[in-house]
């Protein structure tokens, strides 16, 4: 370094406080400092579009499980003994398909499981029999091959959410059995399932003796056309194993099954830690496997309304609310907002009164919108003694936290049409009005179009005031006009978000995907309104 | 009934238009350049009168009927109610008002049948009135407005000043909610404050007004004054908001850095829209996002660390709601930054300064009370936000700074309060106001002192 510079030196240069090694250290800590600051600005750009693609990829991935819905198909009995046709209102229908599905497993006996497995399907089955009777009389009269939903937690296993579940592996041994059902005795031909139930998290007693709890996962032999769950294993005579066991489908003999015609299946997540028993998930892999069960589009979920029952809920309800609701938002904040910023861009004189107003607008943007919900329960619904959980209460209170929103585009989009167009009217002799309602508001429509459509945006997606005015009531039935009771997209979300049925977290998702592409397509006019229409001057 | 009113007022209007205008146009046989006013104008002076009057009419009647039908109600059955209290009242006359129009209510007695007979016959009673009322008053308007139809007749300044009258009140609707917002607010606020005096609530630290009555069950005595104090909400608040605003600070300031003076143009082309979505997406979906993927996460790493980390978080609210404020920051600091003229950057590039040294020596301290500004309005946003921390912060009113621990905020505890089914009158909800109007007061102070930073310490350079 020193002989480089006094080369430098050679060659004429002075060495200079702006040369020398300490200058040059100083100017490489500039650009470190410089490509640093660069770095750290790309930086907090790259992890703003981290948090979206996070946040969004988060919710996709839930919602994704929820747009399919699976079916169970059974042979119900609708014959004149069951289903009397006189009198089709006094039907238990439920009863008929609980019967169907029993009939499907005859050896499931003792009331528990019983009780089990009718919950294999949802609690709305009847009520779609009905409708479904009610609309096509031809079903009636004998055995139809209906498909009913299934219930939430077995709709979850069936999509994998709920247990992991490993494939069928062939044990490499012979297996016999004492009994065909009940709790039985199984002799393995070796002691490799012992090792196996070891690393599974059986638990070690005395004598070798491993008992496989509710907190161990669960190991089910396959084998001569039943299933056997395994509960404890000890060594047997000459290298063999035994297992105790309880039959959850009845085997069809005692017959050994030779090495490699029995299989283990294991399913790896233990019993106490997931919300569906091995007798369910045995009796849903049968289905399955004989074909019963259909994933269908889930039309439940796009066309009904609102239920305690995931897997019976929809958001049609709260879409057709959102929809009322922005109705009456529109309809008062469209027309006070650009009367309202006509009078102060063109007709206003510059006094205190007008001063007072853009200050207050300006500060209305800026309240919080819980304030604007507490204004609809103290003026609305108890001053003016309005309905509760009502569209048009909603749909005013939002109209008034989106009109400062709509007030200040439209004065923005008037104040860029330009002066020269007002002159050329009154130059020809329009009146004041005729200037701005014949020519001025027609050039600044397309901005004040864009403004209100993002305004709206904004109150679609808005929760909080709609709290306050009672719209987060549990409704079922659609709404059907302004003053039904009703809620709203982002308070069904709201709501669903805080039931601990695990089958909501999806449809909560799935609501949410719901909202965000209402909301990408307001914008997307917004942005076509802009590009197409906005001329600038 | 009135639906049909009103429809047939504007039918009415409709067909005073074209009379209206077939009348100005026949005066002057046809001549329409002799008329002092369009034809049109005419025609919309006739529809004016002929259903405007009766219009607002009906407006007015439907604002106050409700109220004058409620209390012929309760002046009727007066010996009835006289045992029972305010709420009852109300509960009742709803009831009342439900099995009038057909609704189905809760259970029913024979007084309440009898009252919604007079209901019913009170309600045809005052429907038939406003009928006529408006009827005449469209007649009239009509009959009075049409003899005035002449050639010389200046109708166009009569609409005019309609037009006027109508935009001016439009615009007066704003300074309207405001008006409401505070009245409602004060005065709910004054009721609670003479249950509990002020002092307590502002400068109390207990707040648990799930128990607001001293004692319980039958013994429930007066309300009790020290379960209402705000110190911990407000701390609370507080905490969540110095956590988002640690977030939304450096990244949405150095975003709009970059964004402003670093960023190529295809960058920018990327950048700025996913900012405006981050920008648009729903409170609720972030509320949604904290409480179901942020707070489980922070509280897996914290017991990895071998922290304990509350369930409910302020750090995972904290933390979301300033991913929430990441746009704002950068959107309004992005305005400052451009507004600071080129020359000064061009200037201090002369000088030999780097881009880094110009931003943090030249721009930033130019555009100080700009971003200032923008932090503070910031800072009212995190304050008055309400889905993130109802669904991510916790219930329970902690006096604590560790961001580990479930802190609950002013807007968490307003829409506890307020959400289902509650007697109106209760301390309990009245306290709800009392948040709110210490939230507004904030908010608008916090607005009010970001517009005058700007205004007195913006530095003018061109």
């Amino acid at each position: 370094m020193t002989d480089a510079i006094s080369s430098f030196g050679a060659v004429g240069r002075p060495v200079s406080i702006h040369t020398d090694g300490a200058a040059k250290a100083r100017l490489k800590g500039r650009y470190r400092t410089e490509t640093w600051f660069k770095w750290l600005g790309a930086g907090a750009v790259a992890l703003a579009g981290l948090f979206l693609v996070l946040l969004l990829s988060t919710i996709v991935t839930q919602a994704i499980p929820a747009l399919r819905q699976n079916y169970l198909t059974l042979p119900i009995d609708l014959s004149a003994a069951k289903v009397d046709p006189a009198k089709l209102d006094e039907v238990n229908y439920d009863a008929i398909a609980q019967e169907a599905l029993a009939a499907r497993f005859p050896d499931v006996t003792s009331r528990q499981d019983r009780r089990l497995l009718r919950g294999l399907i949802s609690t709305g089955t009847g009520v779609f029999l009905r409708k479904d009777i009610a609309a096509d009389p031809g079903m009636l009269g004998g055995t139809v091959d209906y498909a009913v939903p299934v219930d939430d937690f077995a709709d979850l296993y069936l999509k994998g959410l709920l247990a992991d579940v490993g494939s069928d592996e062939a044990i490499s041994t012979s297996v016999t059995p004492s009994k065909t059902s009940g709790d039985i005795d199984l002799t393995f031909g070796d002691d490799a399932m012992l090792a196996l139930a070891r690393g599974r998290g059986a638990t070690e007693g005395e004598n070798g003796m491993l008992t496989l709890t509710s907190g161990a996962s669960s190991l089910l032999v396959v084998f001569n056309g039943g299933t056997v769950k395994l509960t404890a294993l000890w060594p047997g005579p000459s290298g063999t194993a035994v297992a105790k066991g309880t039959v959850i489908e009845a085997l069809d003999s005692t017959a050994p099954a030779a090495s490699g015609q029995a299989f283990l299946r294991v399913i790896d997540t233990p019993e106490a830690s997931r919300k569906i028993s091995d007798k369910e998930i045995v009796w849903l892999d049968t289905l399955k496997s004989a074909g019963q069960i259909e994933s269908r589009f889930n039309s439940i979920f796009f066309f009904t309304g609102a239920s305690r029952e995931p897997e019976l809920a929809g958001v049609w309800g709260a879409v057709v609310g959102s929809f009322l609701t922005m109705i009456v938002t529109l309809a008062i904040a469209f027309p006070i907002g650009v009367s309202a910023a006509i009078y102060l861009e063109e007709f206003a004189p510059k006094n205190r009164l007008t001063t007072i107003i853009e200050v207050n607008i300006n500060n209305l943007a800026a309240v919080p919108s819980i304030v604007f919900g507490l204004l609809g329960l103290a003026v609305f619904l108890n001053f003016f003694g309005m309905p509760r959980s009502a569209p048009v209460v909603g749909g005013m209170v939002l109209a008034l936290m989106t009109l400062p929103i709509i007030i200040i585009a439209s004065r923005a989009s008037l104040r860029a049409v330009p002066p020269s167009i007002r002159e050329a009217a009154l130059g020809i002799g329009a009146s004041k009005a005729q200037t701005v309602f014949h020519h001025v508001l027609p050039l600044a429509m397309p901005g004040i179009m864009t403004g209100t459509i993002l305004g709206m945006a904004h109150a679609l997606g808005e929760t909080a005031p709609l709290l306050m005015i009672g719209m987060v009531a549990f409704i079922v039935d659609i709404p059907g006009g302004f003053t039904d009771p009703a809620t709203i997209l982002p308070v069904q979300i709201f709501m669903w978000a805080d039931f601990p049925e695990a089958g909501f977290q999806q449809k909560t998702s799935a609501a949410i995907l719901i909202l965000l592409l209402f909301l990408v397509i307001m914008n997307a006019i917004a942005v076509i309104l802009r590009r197409r229409f906005e001329r600038r001057w | 009934m009135v639906g049909y009113l009103v429809v047939l007022l504007l039918v009415l209007a409709a067909a005073a238009y074209w009379i209206g205008r077939t009348r100005a146009i026949a005066s002057v046989n046809g001549d329409v350049a002799r008329l002092h006013s369009l034809p049109g104008q005419h025609g919309m002076f006739l529809a004016l009168f002929a259903a405007g009057p009766a219009l607002l009419a009906i407006l007015l009647w439907s604002l106050v009927t409700p109220g004058i039908e409620s209390s012929i109600i309760a002046d009727r059955f007066s010996s009835e109610l006289s045992g029972m209290g305010i709420p009852q009242v109300e509960a009742f006359i709803r009831d009342a008002r439900a099995m009038a129009f057909g609704g189905l209510v809760g259970f029913a007695d024979p007084t309440k049948e009898a009252a919604a007979a007079v209901y019913k016959s009170v309600h045809t009673t005052s429907t038939w009135i406003i009928w006529a009322v408006a009827l005449v008053l469209s007649a009239s308007g009509f009959y009075w407005a049409y003899s005035r139809i002449a050639q010389a007749y200046r109708a166009r300044h009569v609409v005019e000043r309609v037009l006027r009258a109508f935009l001016i009140a439009c615009s007066v609707v704003a300074i309207l909610t405001t008006i409401g917002i505070v009245l409602s607010l004060i005065f709910e606020s004054l009721r609670f404050f003479q249950q509990v005096p002020f002092y307590k609530f502002l400068f109390g630290t207990h707040w648990s007004p799930q128990s607001a009555f001293t004692g319980a069950g039958a013994e429930a005595g007066a309300v009790n004054q020290d379960i209402f104090g705000m110190v911990p909400l407000f701390a609370g608040t507080l905490l969540i908001t110095l956590i988002a605003m640690l977030v939304a600070a450096p990244i949405g300031l150095m975003a709009a850095i970059y964004l402003s003076d670093y960023a190529s143009k295809s960058v920018r082309a990327v950048a700025k829209p996913v900012l405006e979505i981050l920008a648009g997406i729903p409170t609720v979906v972030y509320g949604f996002f904290a409480a179901l993927t942020v707070a489980p996460y922070f509280r897996g790493i914290g017991e990895s660390l071998g922290l304990n980390v509350a369930s409910e978080s302020a750090l995972a609210a904290g933390v979301v709601m300033g991913i929430m404020i990441i746009p704002f920051v950068s959107s309004l600091s992005d305005d400052v930054i451009n507004a600071v003229p080129q020359s000064l950057r061009d200037g201090s590039a002369g000088l030999g300064a780097t881009k880094s040294e110009t931003i943090r020596k030249v721009v930033l301290p130019a555009a100080l009370p700009g971003i200032v500004s923008a932090m503070l309005l910031a800072v009212s946003r995190a304050i008055g936000e309400t889905m993130i921390v109802v669904m991510a912060a916790g219930l329970a009113a902690n006096l604590t700074a560790n961001p580990l621990e479930a802190v609950t905020t002013v807007t968490v505890q307003i829409v506890t309060l307020l959400v289902g089914d509650q007697e109106f009158d209760s301390a309990k909800t009245l306290a709800a106001f009392a948040l709110g109007l210490v939230l507004f007061c904030i908010t608008l102070t916090l607005n009010i002192v970001a517009l005058r930073v700007v205004q007195k310490y913006r530095e003018q350079y061109d």
